[in-house]
């Protein structure tokens, strides 16, 4: 495969299979059936693909591999620029995991306008993929700002009742942060004197400068992680999007601001992030307490999970601005557990939903008289989304809050709470929707997984109890490139002769 | 004394479309209104091989007419988007023009001979020749404002464009006057190898430098000169709205950049401050006020209110990458607002033309390939990557940040947020809502053109972005090299 354009074709691949859908014609039930087949079987073959990335990895390189470098706008020094490291070739390999689950999600609950919906899944792949793939701040801006536009249809056009208010806040609220972060990469610009990511890397910027940078890009990625206080359009979004929606949001797009974190903020703007790391501690644990505790009052299971996820990725912020190893390969590992888990926790919310078309809690109870097969899995989610051990949940969460002991004990135990309020509504979810008695009559017509369901499932609980049993096939991978961040950030703050305690 | 012959050559072009203009109209006197169609199409080819002409001129810089007109790569490059943007609203008002029965021969005329008065702007390099030429635009959009002379919203656009157009005009010259005045001298050359000994200008030279800024702001309709455009846009007819919002304002914001750049070069630190603040104003008001429209016209207005503020953000920075980013603005600007009024041209239940946003409701259904060119005509007017309109925008910003205009910018990328919630809005109702009822197939083939034509440049611009970039550099090195 060497000398093949890789990430290009992985990234590309799905809009070809958008333009095989978009010249589909003929009856709807064709249409439909055509377009389910070929998203189907692109996203598959986009995810084998991808593991020729991961096969091709070589974990003990902690430079960018597999690089592709093209001119694209030569006057400005903008090219186009594809590589992955450690910190990015798992995200890319978890698009491309979950998408022909995602697309399967979709077989039967998706029923109008398949052939959009199909298009537009792809093309959100394209660009997820992309994203984690682009080596140039403008390439990679086009790519994350590019992801508004499908996303938006998707909760827009397949979403719940109150799909317009929740498309235009998730909308306007990413936008609003992402076009600070475009005035910081053109400031950036002229400093470097071009976009690409490994020379701005390079780059010192003057501390006075370095704030004023670290606050835009933070404001583009707090909102897309979210961090309290702009996590706001996130229960929205979740609440309103249909499943797949929900899976690929929290799956992936929350994500993307964890990886700006870890590509962007902390390697470029290391005295920023010494500065600010306390104010990212405390966004963190507020969001891990009061979220957890708004959780707990929800009525709404995807609500709650959404509020779930806000919680989780506190663990996350708190782990990368440890700039500890632990904390970091925790934090990394945590969100692509995340991404397993609450995907998977979002799918069990559909499986229900298809049947009742009700996500409210109340309503529920006693499935595990009628869907043993899918208590099991929820159950395991649950628990995994806890973090019990031998679960994937667990390795991430024991890493971060290890990497938080060592550099902050009181950020450590106030996440240990968070820990504690996460078991609390997780299991309180679990117990109110499958235990108890049955009192609605319309459960009494539910019926257990059916056998495209177990076959989205089976991947998600193989891939959680590998993470959980197994984690250095995981952990490796970003092991070097990890070191080299700390490294390279170390470096940066000694040289501006500001002497970093060394914590590793 | 006689004058030597002036060359005619650098003004090829010009000449060229006066006397088709002139031979058009005979054709269309004679042979009356049967022959629109034909008219309409030699105007066309005329304004294409005009085009083709400013391209073969190259990259020199030619003076001619006693300094009067100014052949240079800035003119090529605005004079190609003018011709480009004139001859594609020629070809998208055949279908109205035969719909509305007003198939009038002197239509497609009228629209050349505005189309020369731009080019003339363009060219401009004495403010004698620049209002000859904003005149000779200006009189024939006047006309054309109120062209369906039986519709009373017609007649009062024209009538209202052609009072405060004509307020405007008397700015400019009495600027122009104070100009002369106090610089003894009406030709941009000239005026710029006075202020380039380093003086102060004087007060009365600022003061008329002022009042012609303020008349040109009128004609590009920046904020606070822009209270015609929302009326004029809303009632004239569409076709005509669809030039409007194109042709001329390309055309005067170019006028504006050389007069600011060229002759009062020397006095950025003057005119940078109006500038300034008439972008913000204009970036501010084209985003709050286009929320609560609803006539989808009106609503272009502002949003083109709005496009002029960040085309602005360019010239304020007052630099060559500031002028090139105001170039590059205004190229994109120019096929994803021609596309949008393709669509709004093509929006017609049973043969009659509506024009009011929730008549889009469900579009996505009814009509997909029209919705899906919408969508890519709003995110692309949001700034929204991967859409040309997106490389406008980061251009201009590139040259606000390289300026140190920092607060500009910031204010500027806020108001395209609040800018993308009415571009969402439209496709909001093209997609998330219930369709209303169907519009008529688009049936005319040329209009079928230029909607996949401006779509896929819309869509497809940054794949090879290069061209136009490399174009519009070398239009504004043109600019400061003079």
């Amino acid at each position: 495969m060497a000398g093949w354009p890789i990430l290009s074709i992985t990234t590309f691949l799905p809009l070809v299979g958008a333009l095989f859908i978009l010249i589909i014609r003929g009856s709807k039930e064709d249409v439909d059936r055509n377009a389910r087949n070929v998203a189907l079987w692109t996203t598959l073959i986009t995810f084998a693909l991808s593991l020729f990335i991961w096969i091709n990895f070589d974990p003990s390189n902690p430079n960018y591999q597999m690089v592709e470098k093209a001119e694209w706008i030569p006057a400005f020094k903008i090219s186009y620029h594809m590589g992955v490291d450690g910190i990015s070739v798992l995200f890319v390999i978890l698009s491309t995991f979950l998408m022909p689950l995602c697309i399967l999600a979709s077989w039967e609950s998706v029923q109008k306008r398949v052939k959009e919906y199909m298009v537009a899944f792809l093309v959100l792949e394209t660009l997820m993929i992309g994203m984690f793939c682009a080596l140039d701040f403008v390439l990679f801006y086009m790519f994350f700002e590019g992801v508004l536009i499908p996303m938006f249809l998707i909760i827009g056009v397949w979403g719940g009742p109150r799909r317009v208010y929740a498309a235009f806040k998730f909308f306007l609220y990413t936008l609003l942060g992402s076009v600070l972060m475009l005035l910081a990469i053109l400031a950036m610009y002229f400093v470097a004197g071009t976009t690409d990511v490994p020379t701005i890397t390079a780059t010192a910027f003057p501390r006075s400068m370095q704030m004023w940078l670290w606050l835009a890009f933070f404001a583009s990625f707090a909102v897309k992680v979210p961090m309290w206080p702009v996590h706001t359009w996130l229960p929205d979004a979740h609440v309103e999007a249909p499943t797949a929606g929900s899976v690929i949001l929290a799956g992936v797009l929350l994500k993307m601001g964890g990886y700006g974190f870890l590509r962007f903020n902390i390697p470029i703007l290391p005295e920023a992030t010494e500065f600010f790391a306390p104010l990212v501690y405390t966004l963190s644990i507020v969001a891990l307490v009061y979220t957890s505790l708004v959780a707990l009052a929800q009525e709404d299971m995807k609500k709650l999970i959404a509020y779930s996820s806000v919680a989780h990725m506190g663990y996350v912020t708190v782990g990368m601005f440890t700039l500890n190893t632990q904390g970091i390969g925790g934090s990394i590992y945590q969100m692509l557990s995340h991404g397993v888990v609450s995907g998977a926790l979002f799918l069990c919310v559909g499986v229900v939903y298809d049947r009742m078309h009700t996500r409210e809690i109340a309503q529920y109870g006693g499935l595990v008289k009628l869907m043993p097969k899918y208590a099991v899995v929820f159950l395991f989610m649950t628990l995994a989304s806890v973090g019990l051990p031998g679960t994937s949940g667990f390795i991430g969460e024991f890493l971060v809050l290890l990497g938080a002991f060592r550099d902050n004990t009181w950020v450590a135990t106030l996440m240990a709470l968070g820990l504690v309020l996460g078991a609390a509504y997780a299991l309180l979810l679990y117990r109110r929707v499958v235990y108890g008695v049955i009192t609605n009559p319309h459960v009494r017509s539910m019926f257990d997984l059916t056998p495209r369901e177990v076959a989205v499932f089976v991947p998600l609980v193989i891939v959680v109890l590998w993470m959980g049993i197994y984690p250095n096939s995981f952990l490796s991978v970003p092991a070097a490139s990890v070191e080299q961040l700390i490294t390279v950030y170390q470096t940066k703050l000694a040289a501006a002769g500001n002497v970093a305690v060394a914590v590793r | 004394m006689i004058a030597p012959f002036p060359d005619l050559w650098p003004a090829l072009p010009e000449i060229v479309l006066a006397l088709s203009g002139l031979a058009l109209l005979m054709l269309g006197v004679f042979r009356g209104d049967t022959s629109t169609r034909t008219v309409a199409y030699i105007a066309v080819v005329a304004m294409l091989f005009a085009a083709v002409l400013s391209m073969g001129y190259g990259t020199g810089r030619a003076v001619t007419f006693n300094g009067l007109f100014v052949m240079d790569a800035f003119g090529v490059f605005v004079k190609v988007l003018v011709l480009v943007a004139s001859s594609l609203a020629v070809l998208m008002s055949l279908s109205y023009l035969e719909r509305e029965q007003i198939r009038k021969p002197e239509f497609p005329v009228l629209m050349l001979f505005a189309t020369l008065g731009m080019l003339m702007m363009v060219s401009a390099n004495d403010l004698m020749s620049l209002y000859v030429g904003l005149e000779t635009q200006s009189l024939a959009l006047y006309v054309i404002a109120s062209f369906r002379r039986d519709s009373a919203k017609s007649s009062e656009a024209g009538l209202k464009y052609f009072v405060l157009g004509a307020l405007s005009s008397g700015l400019l010259l009495y600027g122009a006057s104070l100009v002369y005045g106090f610089a003894g001298s009406t030709s941009f050359d000239k005026l710029a190898a006075l202020l380039a000994g380093g003086e102060h200008p004087s007060a009365g030279l600022v003061v008329g430098m002022v009042f012609v800024a303020a008349g040109l702001a009128f004609k590009v309709s920046a904020v606070p000169f822009h209270m015609w455009t929302p009326d004029v846009y809303e009632g004239a007819p569409t076709p005509v709205t669809a030039f409007f919002a194109v042709a001329p304002k390309i055309a005067a914001i170019a006028l504006f950049t050389r007069l600011l750049v060229e002759p009062f070069g020397h006095m950025t630190h003057q005119w940078q401050q109006i500038i300034i603040a008439s972008s913000v104003l204009s970036m501010i008001l084209g985003s709050f006020a286009a929320i609560t429209q609803s006539n989808i016209k009106r609503l272009m207005a502002y949003s083109s209110i709005g496009h002029i503020g960040y085309a602005l953000v360019g010239l304020a920075t007052g630099t060559e990458e500031g002028i090139r980013g105001l170039l590059i603005y205004m190229a994109v600007y120019l096929f994803m607002n021609v596309g949008a009024f393709a669509v709004i041209l093509s929006m017609k239940q049973k043969g009659r033309m509506v024009e009011e946003i929730k008549d889009l409701a469900g579009l996505s259904r009814t009509n997909p390939m029209l919705a899906a060119a919408m969508a890519i005509f709003m995110f692309s007017m949001a700034g929204i990557p991967p859409m040309a309109g997106f490389f406008g925008k980061l251009y201009v910003f590139l040259a606000a940040i390289q300026a140190h205009l920092y607060t500009v910018a910031v204010i500027g990328v806020l108001t395209s947020v609040v800018g993308a919630y009415y571009y969402l809005r439209i496709i909001k109702i093209m997609y998330f809502d219930e369709p209303a009822e169907a519009f008529d197939p688009v049936g005319d083939d040329g209009m079928q053109a230029i909607l996949i034509g401006t779509s896929l440049f819309t869509l497809l611009f940054f794949v090879i972005p290069a061209p136009i970039l490399n174009a519009a550099a070398a239009a504004a090195a043109a600019l400061f090299a003079g």
